[in-house]
């Protein structure tokens, strides 16, 4: 954490203790309270009535109008991989087909608050910000709609809204944060799948309950952006999976692109000298008689 | 409901070759720019490499290359900043870029480096064109200009590379230089279509030069790519674009280099077709960058092999 603190430190004795959400989607039930939460809350505009026909996901992504977005996803896989035909009686059918079923995945994503912030980062108006709670936010007054962090953000979180202009992202409810309130997702998710607390306590608790699942014979629960071990030094938002990331549509290993700014400012380096270096040959060049 | 692309392993399977997605939708987010934002790319990168043109041939004392050279960096310092703030979301906050100095920002960077560049390249027009402004003034303002124009012509590619898009970020080595070659090639053949064949020569010999260094960058950048990444050229749009836009480099650096030095009808097709090439290669650029975004096997393919090294370490795998 202590790379973390950097970032806080202006905040003074203000500064609070970073928070997040654990998001452990083997709870998840799909029920889109969180999605409906966050919309009342927040007062995001109305997305549009889409019928994707996929599944039974109708909101498809993150963007300026969705904060909290539900996945489902059907898979066909083997019944000897799924716990739950070991409890079932040996008379209950649960496919017609005895080498297959059919299981349903669910996960509520939301904006992972990063610790490197690729968006903060690229932010042109420091619009973006890092609140003294340690999430991302962007302030509506500043930003001017340049949309630079939209193609930056290694999870597609933020969006420009059609009709305003401006970029807007989850806030991890900060006017709620500020008043001792949980974010309003997290209130209204009916079973504790979307946890919110400080981000010390929600890791260790995350640790405990992969480990129980993984007890259960559940081997392929996964802590996904748990630790700071990663492309985007820890997310403020972290998740518990049921297969790998990119099933979910989350990139199995995000890097914030500002790590490799140097590079691209080295080469642009060399090749705004190797113009000045053409323009004088040429002259001098040209210029013989 | 038929099971989606590759969908439905058990976690003891071998994983399967084909990166899995979710229904097949992007991972990133797809830029939001409007076509305002490559023809910016083009107009900037010109008018910084016509800036050190029209100081150093001033310089040389060839009068009639420096003035038109200094009316193409003009041009392109009064377009850049209209094109810029049209695409924003919110223009009338266009000045909120100037509220803060970011160098973590490249967009933040290189506002910065357009409004000196306005400044400069408009007093250098000033004293070089309409003899509104003094020598004193003028003259370091068109070295100034020199200096900050090809910063404005590469560090667009640097604000690209500095994305998630796979296709810009992984060529993040290679654009700069691609938008160098580009700019040159660019400025020296408007140049070399607007001045008069004797008076010419410098803005030819950049002109072909910078055509060289476009398509050498271009085939370097192309080859260094993940193949998974190079697809983003490979088929609608963007091949369109890039092969056009490198058969008029290769066709007006011929042009030029060949006949540019005696015929002022040479001189003006191969000029424009090294201009129709800098604005072709843009496009090519941001419409690759598009179809990157917008194709999740971009984003998950190259970041499944950086991680299949390391047993699965960073996601916690659990099969190992």
């Amino acid at each position: 954490m202590t790379e973390f603190e950097l970032q806080t430190t202006s905040y003074g004795a203000a500064a609070r203790p970073r928070v997040g959400f654990f998001t452990d989607t083997s709870l998840c039930i799909g029920c889109k309270a969180c999605e409906i939460a966050c919309k009342e809350y927040n007062g995001v505009p109305d997305d549009g009535q889409d019928f994707t026909a996929m599944s039974l996901d109708n909101t498809k992504t993150l963007d300026a109008n969705t904060w909290r977005h539900v996945a489902f996803v059907e898979q066909r896989v083997k019944l000897d991989d799924l716990v739950v035909e070991a409890s079932l009686p040996a008379e209950v059918g649960v496919h017609d087909d005895p080498v297959e079923g059919l299981r349903w995945l669910m996960a509520s994503d939301v904006c992972k608050h990063c610790t490197h912030a690729a968006c903060l980062e690229v932010c042109p108006t420091g619009a973006l910000f890092r609140t003294e709670f340690g999430t991302v936010v962007v302030q509506e007054d500043v930003c001017n709609g340049c949309g630079y962090c939209v193609p930056a953000c290694p999870f597609g979180v933020l969006d420009q809204r059609k009709g305003d202009g401006r970029v807007w992202k989850c806030t991890l409810c900060y006017d709620r944060l500020k008043g001792d309130q949980e974010p309003a997702c997290a209130k209204a998710c009916p079973t504790n799948s979307i946890q919110f607390g400080e981000l010390d306590d929600l890791r260790a608790h995350a640790a405990r309950r992969v480990a129980e699942l993984h007890e259960r014979g559940e081997s392929s629960a996964q802590l996904y952006l748990a630790d700071e071990d990663n492309g985007i030094g820890g997310a403020g938002a972290f998740f518990l999976l049921l297969d790998d990331p990119e099933v979910y549509g989350l990139p199995p290993d995000p890097v914030d692109t500002s790590r490799d700014l140097g590079q691209a400012w080295r080469a642009a380096g060399a090749a705004a000298a190797a113009m000045l270096g053409v323009v004088a040959g040429a002259v001098a060049w040209g210029s013989r008689r | 409901m038929s099971p989606r692309r590759g969908g439905g392993r058990g976690p003891e399977m071998v994983p399967p070759a084909q990166p899995r997605s979710y229904y097949g939708l992007p991972v990133i987010a797809t830029p939001v720019w409007k076509p305002e934002v490559p023809w910016y790319f083009f107009a900037g990168g010109m008018a910084g490499a016509a800036a050190p043109l029209a100081a150093a041939a001033r310089a040389a004392g060839n009068v009639p290359l420096a003035r038109r050279a200094s009316a193409i960096a003009l041009a392109g310092t009064v377009v850049s900043p209209v094109l810029l703030i049209a695409d924003l979301g919110r223009p009338e906050r266009f000045h909120h870029m100037l509220r803060v100095f970011k160098p973590s920002s490249p967009m933040n960077v290189g506002s910065w480096v357009l409004s000196a560049f306005g400044a400069t390249s408009s007093l250098s027009a000033g004293w070089q064109l309409f003899g509104l402004v003094p020598r004193a003034v003028g003259a370091p303002a068109a070295a100034g200009a020199g200096v900050l124009g090809p910063v404005l012509s590469t560090y667009t590619a640097v604000l690209i590379a500095n994305t998630a898009v796979p296709v810009w970020h992984e060529a993040r080595r290679e654009l700069p230089f691609v938008f160098a070659g580009s700019s040159l090639a660019s400025a020296g053949g408007a140049c070399v279509a607007l001045t008069p064949p004797a008076h010419a020569a410098p803005a030819r010999v950049m002109a072909v030069a910078g055509a060289l260094t476009e398509l050498a960058a271009d085939l370097r950048m192309e080859r260094r790519l993940d193949p998974v990444l190079r697809r983003s050229y490979a088929s609608g749009a963007p091949r369109a674009l890039h092969l056009a836009a490198r058969a008029c480099a290769v066709g007006g650096a011929g042009l030029v280099a060949g006949l540019g030095g005696r015929s002022r009808a040479a001189a003006v097709g191969g000029g424009a077709a090294l201009v129709a090439a800098a604005a072709l290669q843009r496009w090519a650029i941001f419409r690759a960058g598009i179809a990157s975004a917008r194709d999740p096997e971009q984003t998950v393919a190259p970041q499944r092999a950086r991680t299949a090294g390391t047993n699965g370490q960073l996601t916690n795998h659990p099969s190992g």
